[in-house]
């Protein structure tokens, strides 16, 4: 299993489409940070990246990248490797690479300019929305064998998580304004990973205006330890739980 | 001749008589303060020496200074009013008081003072009272360097620290009041000064101001207060120098102003609130060279008011610089440094050439539904709010800084 995650990442850094992305992002982190005057500018600049860029480069390249290495995959199939172990190497290699990607790229810019606890959740929060999107790129992969329906699938993912949700969030609170809906927003964020990310970092970049009226009930579920943990926990989720479906599909496929 | 005669007579006795000082204390003749304010006349000064003094109401009807020498106690055992001020020109100094009675019939205070004149209060240290320092009816009382101290936790079961009521020309200067319901409260106080107080942690407001015209405060500190700092009803209120730090909450303000008018904010320090100004029902308020950083809200103006000036302040970081509820602008926003300001500056004259509109999109959907909070950042909201920026349609469209500045002001 070590041999084929080896082979995956040796093959990933051949590729070269992650080093430059690596390097995307740092070039992107460092000139936000040392442009703005504020660092707090920088980091809005940061939290659209980890909104919108991260999501489709690790969405987008998993996709195609799992297309491509079908027969790798296949010639895997015939030797006497379980099918699970295939998978979660494939797995942990691409969302690896994407995360150190993340890490290496944004993070260490984070950690320099900005203080230690919200560079830490912002860290964090993008390695794991990397893992969210290679997982969802797994899921995508193995529903179709048709490649163009594949990475249509991944775009469409992306589109609805990154723009249309928020849309849909907002016309969902004018309909239902005139009920009492905090608690019920709450649940629908959950459905999210990319709002459950967002707003995991807002409450700590906003916190004043957060902890106004509704913010003071978002700020007692997100902002307490607790509430920390169940919202990083539902992230976990969302990584976990399209991949055991993308594993359970890929087991039982005719390849 | 005689009448004469006796009236010199009478003038020297009372000019010959001189001021006694009278020793209260364990090893003193006097054991307790009730019994040297028997003996005391006008003028007299009682020396209380440190120890521990539990006399039920104390009761002044006599100007006297009552000094108090290393700190003594002065117990009201949670039962009754501690020392009640009935003469003029009474001093308080020095003293720690302590426990007072808590009742919200009469309410019970450390030091209430009732109809009196100069009556000075200084350097005192007032701790777990229901009220700490009561005036009322009174004028020309001075209330200085005093330490407040309550433990109140629910807003009802606790009062005010420095308590003023129909009073005139009020002195209140650097004291400190924390866990009050209010720190300090004026409800018909006219011409008084409030400066260099620190006023925290209070469950209610930090100052809270009630029919109060032509009163000033400067240079006080109001941080962490349950609901920021109130001002309600008044006119020609002058704000100068203070700071208002981290009121957070649902209904927590900086400064909260209600039905105000002709009114002077000026360079002011107004850090990490909730909101750092609501102004509701204010009318021609000069709001100038303020600092206004990292607030939910910077300012949150009601339509409900009028010829507002809003001129040479600093926002920088806010979530919102600017909200309002309609679409009536009756204030003016000229020549603010906005730190969201994309313009340019061709001509190089520190002035942006393009006008600002502070007034986002997005806050006026927050405003109408507050949920709508969670989207702040996303992208989706971004867009909306740089396209309302360029077109405006559902902001009011003369909401508008004309004169926005390139730099923020060295305030």
């Amino acid at each position: 299993m070590i041999r084929i995650i080896k082979f995956v990442i040796l093959d990933i850094i051949k590729n070269k489409i992650v080093l430059a992305y690596t390097l995307l992002l740092a070039i992107f982190a460092w000139s936000a940070f040392s442009l703005e005057d504020t660092s707090a500018k920088g980091v809005l600049s940061l939290l659209n990246i980890i909104l919108l860029i991260v999501p489709l480069v690790s969405v987008l390249f998993t996709t195609i990248y799992i297309y491509n290495s079908a027969e790798f995959v296949e010639l895997l199939t015939s030797q006497p490797i379980k099918r699970n172990k295939i998978w979660i190497s494939l797995f942990i290699g691409l969302s690896g690479s994407m995360a150190i990607a993340f890490f290496l790229g944004a993070g260490v810019p984070l950690f320099i300019y900005t203080e230690p606890s919200l560079s830490l959740i912002m860290v964090s929060i993008g390695m794991l929305i990397s893992l969210v999107f290679v997982s969802l790129a797994f899921l995508s992969a193995s529903i179709t064998r048709d490649k163009a329906k594949g990475i249509g699938m991944s775009i469409m993912l992306w589109l609805y998580f990154a723009l249309l949700f928020d849309a849909l969030v907002l016309f969902l609170l004018f309909q239902l304004s005139d009920y009492p809906i905090e608690k019920m927003m709450i649940g629908i964020t959950a459905t999210s990973p990319i709002d459950l990310a967002r707003i995991l970092i807002l409450l700590h970049l906003d916190v004043s205006a957060m902890m106004g009226y509704t913010g003071a009930i978002f700020k007692k579920f997100f902002g307490s330890a607790e509430g920390m943990v169940i919202a990083f926990f539902l992230l976990t989720l969302w990584v976990a739980i399209p991949y055991y479906i993308s594993l359970r599909i890929f087991k039982r496929k005719d390849l | 001749m005689r009448t004469l005669l006796c009236l010199t007579l009478m003038l020297s006795f009372v000019s010959t008589t001189p001021a006694k000082t009278i020793r209260v204390g364990e090893t003193e003749i006097f054991k307790t303060i009730t019994s040297a304010l028997k003996k005391a006349s006008d003028g007299d000064t009682i020396l209380v020496f440190g120890g521990f003094y539990k006399e039920g109401n104390i009761i002044i009807e006599k100007s006297i200074s009552l000094i108090g020498i290393d700190m003594p106690v002065i117990d009201g055992d949670k039962k009754v009013e501690i020392l009640s001020i009935h003469a003029d020109y009474v001093t308080l100094k020095g003293f720690k008081i302590q426990r007072s009675g808590h009742a919200s019939i009469g309410d019970p205070a450390g030091v209430k003072v009732y109809d009196s004149k100069h009556v000075r209060i200084l350097d005192n240290y007032f701790y777990d009272n229901f009220f700490s320092i009561y005036i009322q009816r009174s004028k020309h009382c001075i209330v200085k360097n005093n330490r407040v101290v309550s433990l109140g936790v629910d807003e009802q079961e606790i009062g005010n620290g420095i308590h003023c009521w129909k009073s005139d020309s009020l002195l209140i200067i650097g004291n400190y009041l924390s866990g009050n319901r209010d720190g300090i409260y004026f409800e018909f106080v006219t011409h008084s000064v409030i400066w260099r107080n620190i006023s925290e942690n209070n469950t209610r407001y930090g100052l809270h101001f009630m029919f109060s015209h032509n009163d000033s405060y400067f240079t006080n500190i109001f941080r962490n207060n349950g609901a920021g700092v109130a001002v309600m009803y008044t006119k020609h209120v002058t704000m100068m120098n203070n700071t208002f730090i981290e009121n957070w909450g649902d209904a927590a303000y900086g400064l909260l102003l209600k039905e105000i008018s002709d009114s002077y904010i000026y360079n002011n320090r107004f850090i990490n609130n909730t909101s750092a100004i609501f102004l509701d029902g204010a009318n021609r308020i000069i709001v100038e060279k303020n600092l206004f950083k990292s607030n939910g809200w910077g300012m949150k103006i009601q339509a409900n008011g009028m010829d507002n000036v809003i001129t040479k302040n600093n926002f920088i970081r806010n979530t919102f610089d600017i909200s309002t509820n309609g679409s009536l602008v009756l204030s003016t926003f000229d020549e603010n440094y906005w730190d969201r300001y994309e313009g340019y500056d061709l001509n190089k004259d520190q002035i942006g050439d393009v006008p600002y509109r502070p007034l986002s999109l997005f806050s006026v959907i927050v405003e109408t539904n507050p949920p709508a909070m969670l989207l702040y950042r996303s992208f989706m909201v971004s867009l909306l709010d740089k396209s309302e920026r360029i077109l405006p349609s559902l902001t009011p469209d003369n909401f508008i800084d004309n004169i926005p500045l390139m730099r923020p002001l060295p305030l």
